[in-house]
């Protein structure tokens, strides 16, 4: 079965339909690409997932259980995290604290406990902090634990994002453009950064992505959309030869000038 | 003399404790209320019908009070803030609750209208004001650095981010307003049995508009700098009513300044501790020799 499986998914905006009938599946612990022309309803296709937009048609179902309609905390309880194409981190809190702030999302202890500050509540503060770093450390931010998240360089703060998404523990990782405004080599850092989450963490990913070396490095599948619509589907390889895809979105010189 | 002072002292504490739980929902949460002074006079009326009608405990009064004007946040918090009203429109909104509250006070029968409750017994001393605002405080800065007192301060700084973190921004509001309502509710009721007489016309958007520039003035984010700023707001116009009616242009000009000089409030971000203390006193004695640091307030 399938962790996520959009049906139909249709979203209207007034008389703009910024997606329409988009179905695909993916399956436990794969990396799917979704890419297409800037306005082709990729970021929607995200906020609708995590439940952002209201769908005006179609169902999206995570494992089987339709989750439409749900408030976006729901479905970040149920195993969905996101990271923003315009990184929305809490700029003016320590980086820490922005991962803190994920990870408490599987602390349990109880507000009358927190408001009398019981011994319990500062040993699991202890290893909420502790667990923070672990995840700030698998994105190599350790070293930074401590300073404010708007001052860290713009690639840095994306990498932020991933450690706060991964704290949240989740079984699906939706990736909004990571490696936007990063040159060729950054962004195959970062395509060997998320490769190594996804397998240390057992996550199955859906990445949105213009640098086509990391889509094609790391996606085994791929969803291209154009004005809302689904225009291709299919492996890395199918993708580059599909003529729609080249005329479309990358470019008829994509192949000899990628090769 | 030292009446006169005990007195203002105990009158600072009775809105520090008001305004620490503004610092909750405004300063910690990021909503703004204009209505606050409805908490309070919930509160204060709430506590004193109970002793001055029925000769309940003044402890017990209090808690009611407290619990009162908690119960009506619920009330009052479950539309609004459920419909996602937000920042102006939920101050607007505030507003006209806080309106509402004192209109009602001056028509039912059991506050007298506007005549007021005159003759409460004086049960609230300074021992008693300042123990109910350490615990206040202690209280809150506990929330605040809690898991709880994280997931409001993150929906401050980005509600959207806050929902993908998993955190359910109206309970988080909501528990906000409850806590603040209840905060002011005990300091309402601490209020009646000082003055020993209130009347509605006590409880105006004038008090709501201090409650709240308190804790903007304080500082948004802290706890230390709005109980500093709620000190000020109240010992000041106090020490200065030998000027008259001049005391209120300076109130004016001191909140105008603040503003101005330091829009992030008094404290900003930050809390007044041993160490910060420490490193003001420093910068005081040995920043002679050391080049001054641009845009330090």
């Amino acid at each position: 079965m399938n962790l996520l499986e959009l049906n139909g998914v249709t979203k209207r905006f007034g008389g703009i339909t910024a997606c329409k009938e988009i179905s695909f599946g993916i399956a436990p612990g794969q990396i799917m690409g979704l890419i297409g022309p800037n306005g082709a309803g990729k970021t929607t296709a995200f906020n609708l997932i995590t439940g952002v937009y209201d769908l005006t048609g179609g169902t999206i179902l995570l494992e089987g259980k339709p989750i439409q309609g749900a408030r976006p905390d729901e479905i970040v309880q149920w195993g969905v995290a996101r990271t923003f194409q315009n990184i929305r981190l809490f700029r003016n809190l320590s980086v820490l604290d922005n991962v803190c702030i994920a990870a408490d999302l599987h602390e349990t202890y109880s507000l009358s406990a927190a408001l009398l500050r019981l011994p319990q509540v500062s040993r699991r503060e202890r290893a909420i902090r502790e667990q923070a770093m672990e995840y700030l450390a698998a994105v190599g931010l350790e070293e930074r634990a401590a300073l404010r998240a708007d001052s860290l360089p713009y690639g840095l703060q994306r990498k932020l994002e991933i450690a706060r998404a991964l704290a949240l523990k989740p079984r699906l990782l939706l990736l909004d453009e990571p490696a936007a405004g990063m040159n060729p080599e950054e962004s195959l850092d970062l395509a060997r950064l998320i490769r190594r989450i996804h397998e240390e963490y057992q996550l199955t990913t859906l990445l949105i992505e213009h640098h086509m070396d990391v889509v094609m490095a790391l996606c085994e599948k791929i969803f291209v959309m154009n004005f809302g619509v689904r225009l291709a589907e299919g492996t890395a390889e199918e993708i580059q030869t599909n003529p729609d895809v080249l005329k479309a979105y990358l470019g008829e010189g994509y192949k000899r000038a990628g090769n | 003399m030292l009446d006169y002072i005990s007195g203002v002292i105990t009158f600072s504490l009775i809105y520090v404790i008001a305004t620490v739980g503004l610092a909750i929902f405004t300063g910690f949460t990021g909503l703004f209320s204009l209505g606050h002074a409805a908490f309070f006079a919930i509160g204060a009326y709430t506590a004193a019908i109970l002793t001055y009608f029925y000769d309940v405990n003044f402890w017990l009064a209090l808690a009611a009070g407290g619990a009162m004007s908690g119960l009506v946040g619920f009330i009052i918090g479950y539309p609004t803030l459920k419909a996602k009203l937000r920042s102006d429109y939920f101050a607007i909104a505030t507003l006209g609750f806080g309106e509402a509250i004192r209109v009602l006070l001056e028509n039912l029968d059991i506050t007298q209208g506007a005549r007021g409750l005159p003759g409460i017994a004086a049960e609230t001393t300074l021992p008693v004001t300042l123990a109910v605002a350490v615990l206040t405080i202690w209280v809150a800065r506990n929330f605040v650095s809690s898991r709880q007192g994280r997931a409001a301060i993150a929906v401050r700084e980005d509600f959207v981010a806050a929902e993908m973190m998993g955190i359910d921004l109206f309970a988080v509001r909501l528990r906000s307003l409850i806590f603040s309502a209840v905060c002011g509710g005990v300091a309402g009721g601490l209020f009646a049995h000082y003055v020993a007489f209130i009347q509605p016309s006590m409880f105006t958007a004038y008090l709501s508009t201090q409650l709240t520039a308190g804790v903007v003035a304080g500082g948004m984010g802290s706890i230390t700098g709005p109980v500093l700023a709620a000190v000020i707001f109240v010992a000041l116009p106090e020490m200065l009513r030998v000027a008259n009616i001049w005391r209120l242009v300076a109130y004016g000009l001191l909140l105008v300044g603040i503003m101005i000089f330091r829009p992030q409030g008094l404290f900003g971000y930050q809390e007044i501790t041993w160490r910060s203390c420490r490193n003001f006193w420093k910068r005081l004695t040995g920043s002679r020799a050391e080049p001054a640091k641009g845009g330090q307030g």
